[in-house]
């Protein structure tokens, strides 16, 4: 037997005292990670623990200008199941397949699907959603969501918009004012292993979602009612493409209507307004889609027609190249270059004067003053009455004017130009021009949003526009509504005439491209009261048939609108005393 | 003659008995089943359908072993040498059958570790290896006695312990160093010399440093293989490889760092819940901080510490060398083992697969750690107490 010598255990002491050491520098180590570095590492493992559920945040409500609802939400649910939590699948199946009528086999896939959480079903109404959490199933969560709601269904379809499934705005003013509307989303933060199921009895944090602001707009929806029916009422009896009417209070550019039938279902904007021939292809359904989605008003350009004579007269008069006693000769049609322009009147209007040959609408006239005005100064007001860009109205894809450009102008451009022809305008572009001629030269912005405001109530936002004047003087402006209420009272406008109102306005009747198919828009354009112009209306009829002459057939649309709109605006018809006089006898 | 009977003086001597290093094996004992279970239980539900698949398992093989070391800590430890040889070639001939004999060695994840009879799984030989390896050179080092520090003594010992820890490294590199390591300490132990031991360590450390510096061109020369490189390129910056070889250990210290002072509490870790893979195996340590935080882990690195002292002590006062030299062999093991997964588990050296003695969940690991438990004990039941 070989006793352990002195040295063994000072060896042995050695080595335990070796050990010991390493042991505390592991310590310190320790203590590094786990104080110093705790942070850092537990925020990384929270990160990866913690899963977000968000919570919508409700969208704003949208009023018109009288405080009616016009965009809400409603309260929808969406059930899901959660694997790991169903303990009774049997009952879970047998209740969800009732409760949404679902396919017993497509729920029983869905309940004995392997995964974190299975969507049943979204949108599902409250009721029902309420009536499932009754049951108290373990494993099946009804979790509270909100849908866009429309309560006037298609009225204004295409300018207010609607939203996409995460409630996001898609078109028009949904989209337009997506981030005062759509609010901050909620967060429920919640634990989850390595797979990402839920742990139950880990604390959730809860982050409140902040409800989006409410939206006021100009828009008044009796006046949109009264139009849209109006609207629908001659594209029926014309059988029209497509009607259009915009009204608007030209002094500051709010828009009190925007009609474009046929509107859509803002509860159904997927299906299609109009039956079509055959089966379509998604990219062709799509396209559908869009073109009904489309907001003729502001998208599409036209050519303007003798509307736009509106705009010569002013040039003319602004620059004093013509006044309303010039006088004039119209054999029928006018040599420019080596054209031979025709007026829409073939035997000629004979001598008139310039206030005669605006009531009749006559080309030669309007070609002989855009020849006085000449091209730069055409150009100027174009740029004055902002016809070369776009209006800036709040609302999403409104298309450029379609002009030549200055230098390639030559005779024949400007005295098409002249009355309307080979060049285009959105509708909103041309009533803007008008409207600041007859305001007295203020070149306004039209717009819908008026202000926005909180769930309490308190203004957030107050939206202001550009007015900007001098765009015409206001010696001009008078002259031309004294000129324009003249078309209505006894010349090509005289259906728009509407006893007690002095209405000024100016038809139309443009060709639609290519002229060779001899399709027409025929339009109105009319402001009253004449004299201090409060709501001014563009109507455009796309290719009516039967007759389409602008005078015959827009024009009355518009009289019958104002009928309604104008005392409906506070705005009584004053009968001078023959016309008093004609209503006793 | 009846009357001359006198009584033998034998009897009145009393033996001494490690009751508190029994205690101390019996609490971590008790502890590693708890934190197994705790470890476990989420994943075992999931995969088993048995919250306590694992405990169970672990459980029973530990109530199990706890006899045996009970039974061997009444042995005798002088008997002990009798079954080195024995103990020795059967475990060599064990690595031999699991490395090179098809159909005797089973691969998991990828590592041929499990001996295998027919469809029979039985254990890790590479656990027996180090029992065997510290019996052996305690019965040697008692043999040479004073002639250990001649360089016959050394060829031998390296002639008994190489070739066996070369077929451990070969398929389980951390069991293999822990081997050559024991074989290093009993040595430095048993040998007059120290400065040797001082510049054999000295240098090893800088190799080590010169050798992680060097890596990136040592591949280049064609020395060093791509995924070793890779090793150290992860442990240097572990969160950058996160998807690849980084992830276990990212994981590892994502749990410790959550633990902070005071931990989430016992059974309330995350990150056993599928992001620490198999938390109840290498990196159950990592979940110790997690649950009991910086406190929990200092107190299971002192009642290791603790052991080691207790060991130091049996080692010290053995009735003599060979008594002394097994624990020492044991106190090796403990110390290394316990050393290396913890700093695995801190990222403080490359990842490498070391379990935590008594803690981690493991049967072959239990069973012979309670067996060189035993052997310890018996150790310290051949001390005697003076009567005067």
């Amino acid at each position: 037997m070989i006793a352990s010598k002195t040295f063994h255990r000072r060896k042995i002491v050695f080595s335990a005292a070796a050990v010991a050491l390493l042991f505390f520098g592991l310590m310190a180590r320790l203590s590094y990670l786990m104080i110093v570095r705790s942070d850092y590492y537990h925020q990384k493992a929270e990160e990866l623990h913690q899963r977000e559920r968000s919570i919508k945040a409700a969208r704003g409500t949208i009023y018109d200008r009288n405080g009616n609802v016009i965009a809400a939400n409603e309260t929808v649910c969406t059930i899901s199941v959660i694997h790991n939590q169903i303990t009774d699948p049997e009952e879970v199946i047998r209740v969800l397949s009732g409760e949404l009528s679902l396919e017993e086999a497509d729920v029983r896939k869905a309940v004995e699907k392997y995964s974190a959480r299975e969507i049943i079903r979204t949108n599902v109404d409250k009721a029902t959603g309420d009536a499932i959490r009754a049951y108290d199933l373990d494993g099946v969560k009804v979790d509270e969501d909100y849908k866009r709601y429309y309560p006037y269904g298609s009225l204004a379809s295409k300018v207010l918009g609607f939203t996409g499934s995460d409630n996001q705005g898609i078109i028009g003013l949904e989209v337009q004012y997506e981030e005062y509307l759509k609010g901050i989303d909620g967060l429920i933060l919640t634990m989850a292993d390595a797979r990402g199921v839920e742990l139950d009895g880990e604390a959730e944090d809860r982050v409140e979602p902040v409800a989006g602001n409410d939206l006021i707009l100009s828009l008044d929806m009796n006046i949109q009612q009264y139009c849209e029916q109006a609207a629908y009422k001659i594209m029926e009896e014309k059988q029209a493409d497509q009607v259009s009417v915009i009204v608007m209070n030209p002094q500051n550019g709010e828009i009190y209507a925007m009609v474009n039938v046929p509107e859509f279902d803002l509860n159904d904007p997927f299906t299609l307004n109009r039956e079509s021939e055959g089966t379509l292809s998604s990219k062709e359904y799509q396209d559908r889609l869009n073109q009904m989605w489309r907001n003729g008003c502001i998208s599409d350009t036209y050519e303007p027609g003798s509307t736009f004579k509106i705009i010569t007269m002013t040039a003319g008069l602004e620059e004093g190249v013509v006044s309303r006693d010039s006088s004039f000769s119209c054999p029928g049609y006018r040599i420019v270059a080596d054209r031979r322009i025709r007026c829409h009147k073939v035997t000629g209007h004979g001598a008139e004067n310039f206030v005669q040959g605006a009531m009749n609408s006559c080309n030669p006239v309007f070609i002989e003053v855009g020849m006085r005005v000449g091209v730069d100064n055409f150009y100027k007001y174009f740029e004055r009455l902002g016809l070369l860009s776009r209006t800036g109205i709040d609302l999403p894809g409104e298309a450029s004017t379609i002009m030549h450009k200055k230098e390639n102008v030559g005779e024949v451009e400007l005295a098409t130009i002249s009355f309307g022809q080979s060049f285009q305008i959105t509708p909103i572009g041309l009533l803007r021009a008008v409207s600041a001629v007859v305001n007295g030269g203020y070149l306004v912005t039209p717009h819908f949003a008026v202000e926005t405001r909180n769930q309490e109530g308190t203004v957030i936002t107050k939206f202001s526009y550009e007015r900007e004047g001098g765009a015409v003087s206001s010696e001009t402006c008078e002259q031309v509504k004294y000129i324009l209420e003249q078309v209505v009272t006894a010349g090509s406008g005289k259906n728009a005439y509407l006893e007690g109102y002095r209405i000024g306005g100016k038809t139309a009747t443009s060709e639609k491209l290519p002229r060779s198919q001899k399709r027409y828009i025929s339009s109105f354009l009319g402001f009253a009261p004449a004299d201090d112009p409060q709501v001014i209306a563009l109507i455009t009829i796309d290719d009516p048939q039967g007759i389409y002459y602008g005078g015959t057939i827009a024009a009355p649309v518009i009289a019958d609108i104002y009928a309604n709109v104008l005392p409906y605006l506070g705005i009584y018809p004053e009968y001078t005393k023959e016309d008093k006089k004609e209503e006793d006898s | 003659m009846p009357e001359y009977k006198v009584k033998p003086k034998k009897e009145k001597v009393q033996r001494f008995y490690d009751y508190s290093l029994l205690f101390v094996i019996i609490f971590l004992a008790c502890f590693g089943l708890v934190m197994v279970y705790s470890t476990s239980s989420y994943t075992a539900m999931l995969e088993n359908g048995d919250s306590f698949f694992y405990a169970k398992r672990q459980g029973a093989i530990m109530a199990a072993s706890f006899f045996i070391m009970l039974a061997v800590s009444k042995i005798d430890y002088h008997i002990f040498p009798k079954f080195a040889a024995v103990a020795y070639f059967l475990s060599f001939a064990c690595m031999i059958l699991v490395n090179y004999v098809p159909g005797f060695g089973k691969e998991v994840n990828g590592k041929k570790r499990w001996l295998m009879i027919g469809n029979v799984t039985l254990f890790q030989p590479s656990e027996m290896v180090k029992v065997a390896v510290i019996l052996c050179l305690a019965c040697f080092i008692v043999r040479v006695g004073k002639k250990i520090d001649r360089l016959k003594a050394l060829i031998l010992v390296a002639v008994m312990v190489l070739p066996v820890a070369y077929l451990v490294l070969d398929n389980n590199l951390s069991t293999g160093i822990i081997i050559l390591g024991i074989a290093f300490l009993m040595y430095f132990v048993a040998s007059r010399k120290k400065a040797l031991f001082g510049l054999i360590v000295g240098g090893g450390v800088l190799l080590i440093f010169a050798f992680i510096e060097l890596a990136p061109k040592l591949v280049e020369w064609g020395i060093l293989e791509d995924y070793q490189l890779s090793r150290i390129v992860v442990w240097q910056d572990p969160e950058s490889y996160a998807r690849t070889g980084g992830h276990q250990v990212l994981q590892g210290l994502y749990a410790i760092g959550s633990g902070g002072l005071f931990g989430k509490g016992l059974g309330n870790s995350i990150q056993k819940l599928g992001f620490v893979p198999e938390a109840q195996n290498d990196m159950i340590f990592s979940i110790i901080c997690e649950e009991l935080g910086l406190f929990g882990a200092f107190c299971v690195i002192l009642l290791f510490l603790f052991m080691i002292w207790r060991f130091m002590v049996i080692a010290g006062n053995a009735p003599d060398l060979l008594g002394a030299m097994l624990v020492v062999g044991i106190m090796s093991h403990i110390a290394l083992q316990v050393v290396l997964n913890i700093a695995v588990v801190t990222n403080t050296i490359p990842n490498t697969g070391i379990t935590l003695p008594f803690i981690s969940y493991g049967g072959t690991s239990v069973v012979f750690l309670m067996i060189e438990m035993g052997m310890a004990l018996s150790v310290s039941n051949q001390i005697r107490i003076s009567q005067t």
